[in-house]
């Protein structure tokens, strides 16, 4: 037993890793639907979901129940095969496309080995292309549902979708290559470690400056690409009811919609990745001071949080909030303690946060921004996005060969 | 047996099979679903031979670009169940005949050539981005120039003919 093991240590790794991250984005996708719904009820003036624990916080529990226990009805006429692969497809592509995803730089060191933070390994030199890839494919999930449900509403978001996702994958593909020619490399690593060149200039070093235009147009397509607020034709309520899952019931649904929420959150990663420095410090990188800011936030947001569970009287609120609160609050002082654990948490901590940036931004857009119309949505991608995008491509190309041409001097 | 050889004859049986059921298969759409299973199949194995980028390239243009405009005239022309002519029955016989004069074919040739059937990751040019960039815009810079001319020519006489129906 421990002989097999060893020599299959990096398979039991491997596995162990997907587990882990499968558990965090699974949960994470359930907190970002309460996170969505809180934030959206306060720019419209409401309280959002606030009866089930305190502040809401088991709705997303509640929600996962009921769609295990709704009935499943399949419609009449529908082609099963079809309509049982979609689901399935769409939420399988979402989660492989996180396993590409670095989310640290340093190993950790358990059992005698390094392990990375992040499935794919760290010489997967296609790494932004296998993302696309995936991406590319995950177009079927979305139309074979409308086709395969027989019914109208369905079929039209269907169509409308898979259109718009060819037309925004062309701009999405093509916002990237200003950022790849900087690097010089597909590699989702070597990309990150290419914005570290200066690591005097902190913020100013990354990629956003250079390639603003591309990130313009990269996080524009994104957000059509996963059909959010303002693109999200497919699903348009008031028009398809509600778009390509209409006829999907209880989990069925939920498949699509947890492969909704993966695919922001995939999004969100990759514009931390391309444009922002991805888990690197917005600060020179001589304030070391900043370092203490995990626990700088840790702390109160922990003791906040023990403070706020003691105003309740049901056992989520009066033990298990302050018991959270706890961990938050030791963990602040661990890092102040331990420097080394400290100096590993560091990546990880920006890379989050930024990620938590970006999807905010996302329910922030859908607190705000009104649909397009179908036209509208057409025109601006092939008239305004893919033209901007071709000029950064060339401007970027001309900029890097004057600086290769004169700049070693 | 190695783990390669075991994960090459998954995916060319997957490849083979999705290529049968393309043919059998009734309605338009999952005849389309097989030509995908192929193209991804396909891809898996360049990636067992070590062309990442033709593999990823593989998946992008054509199980992701091609095959999903094929699914999307299906479904907007809602095509229904496969119609037999008379002359697409006729087809079936000579079409056979080809099929065991091109496996015979194909056969002979590895057969004579003699050497063994890698399935482990090839090292060289083409196994590289690098190289095969360096291949497509330096050694082959013109047929490349001219192939995207003839895409470009394509693209107009698309534009051509959608124009055409409008007015």
């Amino acid at each position: 037993m421990r002989s097999l093991l060893t020599t299959n240590a990096e398979l039991v790794i491997t596995i162990a890793k997907i587990a882990i991250l499968l558990f965090i984005v699974l949960t994470v996708n359930a907190y970002l639907t309460w996170f969505e719904r809180k934030v959206v009820a306060h720019i419209q003036s409401r309280w959002g979901p606030h009866r089930v624990g305190p502040h809401g916080l088991l709705q997303p529990l509640a929600d996962g129940l009921k769609f295990f226990f709704k009935e499943d009805p399949t419609p009449a006429g529908v082609d099963r095969f079809v309509y049982f692969l979609a689901p399935l497809l769409a939420l399988a592509l979402a989660l492989t496309s996180i396993a590409i995803i670095p989310f640290g730089p340093e190993p950790l060191h358990l059992f005698g080995r390094d392990i990375y933070l992040g499935i794919a390994p760290l010489n997967l030199n296609i790494g932004i292309l296998a993302l696309f890839a995936i991406t590319a494919l995950g177009v079927y999930g979305v139309a074979l549902a409308g086709w395969s449900s027989n019914s109208k509403y369905p079929l039209l978001g269907g169509l409308r979708s898979s259109a718009q996702m060819i037309s925004y994958e062309l701009a999405l593909t093509m916002s990237v290559v200003g950022v790849l020619l900087i690097a010089g490399s597909f590699n989702l690593r070597d990309i990150i470690n290419a914005q570290a060149h200066h690591p005097e200039r902190g913020i100013f070093g990354w990629n956003l400056w250079p390639q603003i235009l591309g990130f313009f147009c990269f996080f524009t397509a994104a957000v059509a690409e996963t059909n959010r607020v303002p693109f999200d034709l497919p699903e348009a309520e008031s028009e398809l009811v509600a778009g390509f899952h209409t006829e999907y019931a209880s989990f069925k649904f939920a498949m699509f919609f947890i492969a909704e929420y993966t695919s922001m959150i995939t999004v969100s990663c990759l514009c931390a990745i391309m444009f922002f420095g991805g888990w690197l410090s917005p600060f020179p990188a001589s304030w070391t001071f900043t370092h203490y800011l995990p626990s700088v936030i840790l702390i109160p947001f922990g003791l906040w949080v023990i403070m706020d569970g003691l105003r309740y009287e049901t056992v989520f609120g009066r033990i298990i909030l302050p018991g959270v609160g706890t961990v938050l609050t030791a963990l602040g002082l661990a890092l102040i303690v331990l420097p080394q654990f400290n100096n590993f948490i560091q990546a990880p901590f920006w890379f989050l946060s930024k990620v938590l940036v970006f999807l905010f931004v996302y329910v922030w857009m859908r607190g705000t921004l009104p649909r397009f119309r179908y036209d509208q949505l057409m025109a601006f991608g092939w008239k305004l996005l893919l033209p901007v995008s071709i000029v950064n491509v060339i401007l970027t190309s001309f900029v890097i060969l004057a600086k290769m041409q004169w700049g070693h001097q | 047996m190695t783990a390669p050889l075991i994960v090459f004859f998954v995916l060319a049986a997957l490849a083979v099979i999705g290529a049968i059921s393309l043919i059998l298969q009734k309605h338009p759409i999952h005849s389309a679903l097989s030509l995908i299973v192929v193209m991804v199949a396909l891809a898996g194995l360049y990636l067992l031979m070590g062309a990442e980028f033709v593999a990823a390239v593989q998946i992008i243009v054509y199980g992701g670009a091609i095959m999903v405009l094929f699914v999307f005239v299906i479904m907007l022309l809602n095509a229904g169940v496969e119609e037999h002519t008379s002359l697409s029955k006729l087809a079936g016989p000579p079409g056979l005949l080809l099929v065991v004069a091109l496996a015979a074919f194909v056969a002979a040739t590895i057969a004579k050539s003699g050497a063994s059937v890698q399935t482990a990751a090839q090292t060289g040019a083409l196994s590289s981005t690098k190289g095969i960039s360096e291949m497509v815009f330096k050694d082959f810079v013109y047929p490349f120039e001219l192939t995207s001319f003839l895409i470009l020519v394509a693209i107009l006489g698309a534009v051509v003919l959608a124009q055409r129906e409008k007015s």
